[in-house]
């Protein structure tokens, strides 16, 4: 073609730029035994990591269980594709934006996957044995010519390398006006709902060409729209009990029961806005950007842009518990504001004994906050600090007081360095952490397990 | 109650880069982002808010120094040895045609050659507004009842809060529709030759400063806030702005913002001229909001 020619002319770094933003991971998630890590980025690609079972080395850890921790490519596929809305000239970017497994019921996996419009669902099995020994077709699978057949054999299975097939097993389309950004399995093992900015509906996993609309905040006349559902998430136990979160900062506790349209909430979690602390931007800072039940079900944790906070469901006055995330961003929030980074959304996520939570920041940064004692650490994420086994040490930015080797000036963080999406093991202390388009894979050596 | 010291930014720029934004994000890859444009439309919204209380602020201050240099100007008569003693009295004449006027500059728009000011021994460094060969006197200055600006600053804000106005009057320089709003629903009244007005662009971040330089047609029609917003400029202020259509498209907006977001629904097919006409059929309801912004 004749581009190649001209191509020494073309600007590589936005050739290079262009190749890495595809990569950028948008989602994490582990499966609920921790042994599959899958991974969703902006070109639309799902890449499933496995964990090793056999031990590595020699010498094993103290503490450590037959599993090394080491997590190993085990299946790439390509999920959605740029699709075009002709209706409404409008392109659908095939970013993933969530991914989340089933609870596995045989041999294969499922997970769903979703971008701004589809959900899809898919069927990930091994495959590590072939029949041989056809009677009409030869090794190659061509047709034997029938008069060389002389006898009957029954095929025999026979092991083979392992070969890992993805198949899409249901596309769930045409459901969502707006961009969806939750999607959330129910604990029924059969439903799940999926949430753009003005609605939530409920799927059934088997059917779909249907599905329930069960929340609809879309008002009559939109000029008169005051707030979007930001996430959303099933009850980790009660099917009948999800959450939303909204850009006004306020979740909403809903009950399938009680109707079948859940507009009006059952409860109604908010904090009161403190007047003196209002800027321009306490809007922006105040949206909920992920919410999270805890595995007990008892709490709901919930990010916004400076901190991260901690609700009991039987409390809606406010939050038990607030956790400062960066809160030396708060004044610089003007410049924030002029390069897109105010709009960054956070995950936040449990770990499996729901003690400790974990959201990330910028500069590679992300924070942990051990609820107990309240207190909060900051950790890196980055190549060239840390090394594989290397004890990742902590950081801290410097806000004033003593400054101590190591830390870092509020204005030397890269905002372009951020830590928006990570998992935390179901049962181990295993996180995943992306961070553009790296994966970072850190485990707790020490305490391996939760029993802490 | 906004608290401002926050950021040195002030609330003109971010109704700027917030305009911007908005503009962008129908360009960008994947539709329209709803959730980001609200995010951005709550920040217009509160720069805007700060906007408005600080130009109600410099005009509250500005009729404060009129009244006391009135005061003074009258002391000034009194005294025989005064040189301008004889502007004083064209001054005082002049007032009192002012007075005699009807000079409710809420009313309906083409309000042209209105009172005319009085100024020239408050500032003499005022240059005149309108082209030199429009203006009548030197020492006159048109004020601000006339209506259309030939370039954007028909930035009237709402004026709901002032005890004599309940009208907002805005000059569309893009299809010259004047509008008057009135409570919060926009009624188009006519349509003016915008270049027949004199007065000069200028930006609405140099109309600050520019309040203070300002001459005032009369002394009782202080409480007329939309008044002070198109007094004489200062000799700095330049025709040709090069935010002109920055602030063309800031003073719209804030129009509309100015009688409630209902404003918008008449609006609509104004809007649509005014604004890009990138294809946007989609949505529903939504495309009438995301047009007007």
């Amino acid at each position: 073609m004749g581009e190649d020619a001209e191509s020494p002319k073309i600007n590589h770094t936005f050739l290079r730029d262009y190749v890495t933003e595809a990569d950028v991971i948008s989602t994490v998630e582990f499966n609920q035994t921790g042994d599959l890590l899958a991974t969703g980025d902006k070109g639309g690609r799902v890449v499933i990591f496995q964990r090793e079972t056999e031990p590595k080395g020699e010498s094993e850890e103290v503490g450590e269980t037959g599993d090394s921790g080491e997590y190993n490519v085990y299946s790439t596929f390509q999920s959605h594709e740029p699709d075009f809305d002709y209706l409404k000239s409008l392109e659908i970017e095939e970013k993933i934006n969530k991914i989340r497994w089933l609870p596995q019921q045989n041999a294969a996996h499922f997970l769903l996957s979703t971008n701004d419009k589809t959900i899809k669902l898919w069927k990930v099995s091994e495959r590590d044995k072939r029949p041989e020994g056809y009677n009409l077709k030869d090794e190659e699978g061509r047709l034997k010519d029938i008069s060389t057949i002389t006898s009957l054999q029954v095929p025999v299975l026979k092991p083979t390398d392992l070969m890992v097939e993805v198949r899409p097993r249901r596309v769930f389309s045409n459901g969502h006006t707006y961009h969806v950004n939750s999607i959330s399995v129910n604990s029924d093992g059969e439903t799940y709902l999926s949430a753009d900015d003005l609605r939530i509906n409920m799927w059934h996993l088997g059917i779909t060409d249907r599905s329930f609309n069960i929340v609809d905040i879309k008002p009559a006349n939109m000029e008169d729209l005051t707030e979007v559902i930001t996430a959303a998430e099933f009850h980790p136990h009660h099917c009948h009990l999800f959450v939303y979160s909204s850009s006004k900062g306020t979740l909403r506790l809903c009950d399938m029961r009680a109707s079948a349209l859940c507009d009006k909430h059952t409860k109604l979690f908010e904090e009161p806005e403190d007047p003196g602390s209002r800027s321009f931007f306490s809007e922006i800072i105040s949206s909920v950007s992920d919410v999270k039940f805890s595995h007990s079900g008892r709490y709901l944790l919930t990010r916004d842009y400076l901190t991260a906070k901690v609700w009991d469901l039987n409390m809606d006055k406010g939050p038990v518990e607030t956790y400062q995330v960066h809160e030396y961003l708060r004044s610089k929030l003007c410049s924030l504001y002029e390069n897109d980074c105010i709009f960054d959304k956070f995950e936040c996520v449990w770990n499996s004994s729901d003690s400790v939570i974990m959201t990330g920041a910028y500069n590679s940064f992300f924070r942990m906050f051990d609820r107990e004692t309240g207190r909060g650490v900051t950790l890196e994420a980055w190549r060239e600090s840390s090394k594989p086994r290397a004890v990742l040490r902590t950081r801290r930015v410097y806000t004033g007081g003593k400054r101590r080797r190591g830390d870092v000036g509020v204005d030397s963080l890269d905002f372009t360095k951020k830590i928006l999406h990570m998992a935390w093991h179901p049962s181990e202390n295993i996180i995943a952490i992306a961070a553009t388009n790296n994966l970072y894979i850190f485990q707790d050596r020490v305490n391996p397990d939760h029993t802490q | 109650m906004i608290n401002t010291m926050e950021c040195a930014v002030d609330a003109q720029s971010l109704i700027s880069i917030s305009l911007m934004k908005i503009h962008n994000s129908r360009t960008q890859r994947g539709g329209i982002k709803l959730h980001k444009n609200l995010l951005v439309s709550y920040v217009l919204r509160n720069a805007r808010q700060v906007y408005i209380k600080e130009k109600y602020a410099e005009i509250y201050r500005m009729q404060q120094y009129e009244e006391v240099m009135t005061v003074c100007n009258e002391i000034q008569q009194l005294n025989p040895l005064e040189l301008d003693a004889e502007d004083a009295d064209d001054e005082e004449q002049a007032r009192a045609a002012c007075c005699g006027e009807e000079v409710s500059l809420c009313d309906s728009a083409c309000h042209r050659d209105a009172a005319h000011a009085r100024t020239a021994s408050i500032l003499p460094g005022c240059s005149p507004l309108e082209d030199d060969s429009k203006e009548p006197e030197p020492s006159f200055y048109r004020s601000c009842c006339m209506e259309g600006s030939p370039v954007s600053h028909c930035d009237q804000f709402s004026v709901n809060s002032s005890a004599h106005c309940n009208k907002t009057t805005v000059l569309d320089l893009d299809t010259h529709v004047v509008t008057t709003v009135e409570n919060g629903y926009l009624h188009q009244d006519c349509c003016c030759d915008a270049l027949q007005c004199g007065q000069g662009a200028q930006s609405p971040a140099k109309k600050r400063k520019v309040e203070f330089a300002c001459c005032v047609s009369d002394v009782e029609e202080v409480s007329d806030f939309t008044a002070a917003r198109k007094r004489a400029k200062r000799e700095d202020c330049s025709y040709t702005h090069p935010d002109y259509t920055d602030t063309s498209n800031i003073s719209n907006l804030i129009s509309i913002f100015g009688s409630g977001f209902s404003g918008l629904l008449s609006r609509q097919t104004d809007l649509e001229q005014i604004c890009s006409k990138q294809v946007l059929a989609s949505l529903g309801a939504w495309t009438r909001a995301i047009v007007a912004f």
